[in-house]
């Protein structure tokens, strides 16, 4: 666990880097995650982030890509260009949530 | 009579029909099994076939050798689970099957026409999967006349059942080849959607070290698009290619479209279940076992036997009305050939990953763990000779269901 300030608030990363308290969340914090990770948010990857919160609220896990691709209904080559190598992965930590359980 | 239903009988449908058997009274319930196939395969068995080292007969034998009595199996197709009803369709005589408690154990199963250009001409030429009985026995013929040139093993898509199997048909390609004398002139290489051999830290260093060692390349993070089976070129989603003369791969692995079409899976037909007790989020009459479940631990053989064994104790308590108050761990317990007669043994869970130490016996062993060593090789060709006589017929393994501590070294 370490703390950063981000957006003007105290925020919790777990070991893997990831926001510990998805609920600290906000546009903001969102805004500046992406910027930390090279990326300027759009129409359009405000459209995967909030499925993504979406889908973690129901599920307890951020989403696979495929998951995004055929529930969320992005193609998985936009995903690609919206959040360049690893998207599964930035989308997550951009949306505040753990980094994506993978497969073991 | 209570029914009993149990669909898919493979390793976990097999073993918790033979364990329920010894327990529930035949007085009051009725078991009834259904699987499409009369084979039983040893899918482990498959990794082995391409290189010789079992044959056909070795993997295969006939389902209702591992049919308890008192069950009642039935081979069928199933078409349609319709939880409202507690009802489920089979394609035999049209049937209507109804059951108190559902048991789905339908399995994960290789799907190489979801990734684009896979399954066109070149499809069992210069394109091979060995995740099926088929593609096993294909893929032998092929490597026996092989010139040499770009082996490439690569993933589709993640969950796979057995997660070390790719790496595991990797380091046994290289063995095959030195002992041909024609290592030289093969260029091994593992891409992987992974960010490296294996997701957890410590076994990933050391099979990416023994991945090092015998000089087999990785590109690891590499989602593939789609194939070019014209050009012999493997896309990902990134634009990154990687050229192959001969292509193994590992197909998107999905559960059975019974599952997608009744409603019950997610989008790769797996079944959400709790992952401690196997119920059905929705139904508290169905559960879900073995590769059929989306539990967040490996897709293994081992995993459902030790599954079995939470569930059974569990499950004769739920249906006296009581609290399941056992919890399954994700324990986890894989060999992994290394090629050479060398082999490594990993032992985790949801929560530990895998560290080494001595197993089953504290500071003993005879196995070792997260190390290559020659007893741990025999603990693989052991592996068969316990699934037959052991595992399927639901007897007691020397390994608790939940992962010990000791012996391991943290
Ligand atoms: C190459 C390879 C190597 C492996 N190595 C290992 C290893 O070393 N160790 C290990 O622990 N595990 C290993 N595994 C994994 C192991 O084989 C599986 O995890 C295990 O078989 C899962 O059991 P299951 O009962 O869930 O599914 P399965 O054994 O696949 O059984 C599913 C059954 O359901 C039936 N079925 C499915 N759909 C229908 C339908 N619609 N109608 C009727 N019947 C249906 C099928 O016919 C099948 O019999 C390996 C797998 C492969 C492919």
């Amino acid at each position: 666990m370490s703390t950063k300030e981000i957006a003007g608030k105290a925020i919790e990363f777990d070991a893997d880097g990831y926001m510990a308290d998805y609920k600290q969340w906000d546009q903001q914090v969102a805004e500046a995650l992406a910027s930390d990770i090279g990326i300027t948010l759009t129409d359009a990857h405000w459209k995967v982030i909030n499925f993504c919160r979406t889908d973690y609220e129901a599920q307890g896990d951020a989403p696979t890509l495929r998951r995004i691709t055929t529930v969320g209904g992005v193609p998985t080559k936009d995903l690609y260009q919206l959040f360049p190598k690893g998207p599964a992965k930035k989308v997550a930590y951009v949306a505040g949530l753990k980094k994506p359980s993978g497969c073991i | 009579m209570k029914k009993l239903l149990i669909l898919g009988a493979g390793t976990a449908g097999t073993m918790i029909a033979n364990k329920l058997s010894h327990v529930l009274s035949r007085d009051e319930w009725k078991i009834t099994l259904v699987d499409q196939n009369e084979t039983h395969y040893y899918q482990p068995g498959f990794l082995f076939i391409p290189f010789g080292i079992y044959g056909e007969n070795d993997v295969i034998k006939p389902k209702r050798d591992f049919i308890p009595s008192g069950v009642d199996m039935i081979v069928s197709e199933i078409e349609l689970i319709e939880p409202e009803h507690n009802r489920v369709r089979i394609a035999k005589d049209n049937r209507h099957l109804q059951y108190d408690y559902l048991i789905i154990a339908t399995g994960t199963h290789p799907r190489p026409e979801e990734t684009p250009g896979l399954t066109d001409a070149s499809w069992r030429k210069n394109i091979h999967d060995f995740y099926t009985f088929d593609g096993a026995v294909a893929l032998t013929k092929h490597l026996r006349t092989w010139q040499g040139g770009k082996l490439v093993v690569s993933i589709m898509e993640l969950p796979y059942k057995c997660p070390v199997a790719p790496l595991e048909f990797i380091f046994l390609a290289d063995w095959y080849f030195h002992e041909k004398g024609m290592r030289d002139k093969v260029e091994l290489t593992l891409a992987t959607p992974l960010p490296g051999a294996f997701t957890k830290p410590r076994a990933g260093q050391l099979l990416g070290n023994i991945l090092e060692e015998k000089n087999i390349k990785i590109v690891p993070e590499f989602y593939t698009e789609r194939v070019d089976s014209e050009q012999n070129v493997l896309h990902s989603y990134d634009e990154q290619e990687v050229p192959y003369d001969l292509l193994v791969v590992v197909p998107v692995n999905k559960g059975a479209d019974v599952i997608g079409r009744s409603g019950l899976g997610d989008e790769l037909n797996h079944v959400p279940v709790d992952k401690h007790t196997f119920l059905h989020a929705e139904y508290d009459n169905i559960f879900a076992l073995g590769d059929a479940a989306g539990l967040p631990t490996s897709k293994a053989g081992s995993v459902a036997h030790f599954a079995a064994e939470v569930f059974v104790e569990n499950f004769l308590r739920y249906i006296d009305g009581q609290e399941m108050t056992e919890q399954f761990d994700g324990h986890a317990n894989c060999f992994i050939e290394s090629g050479f007669g060398k082999g490594i043994l990993i032992d985790f869970n949801y929560d530990v990953e895998p560290l080494p130490g001595k197993f089953p016996l504290p500071g003993i062993g005879p196995f070792s763990l997260l190390q290559e060593s020659e007893m741990n090789h025999w603990g693989k060709m052991m592996f068969r000779w316990m699934y037959w006589n052991i595992l399927l017929k639901g007897k007691e393994m020397p390994i608790t269901a939940q992962m010990s501590m000791a012996g391991k070294w943290s």
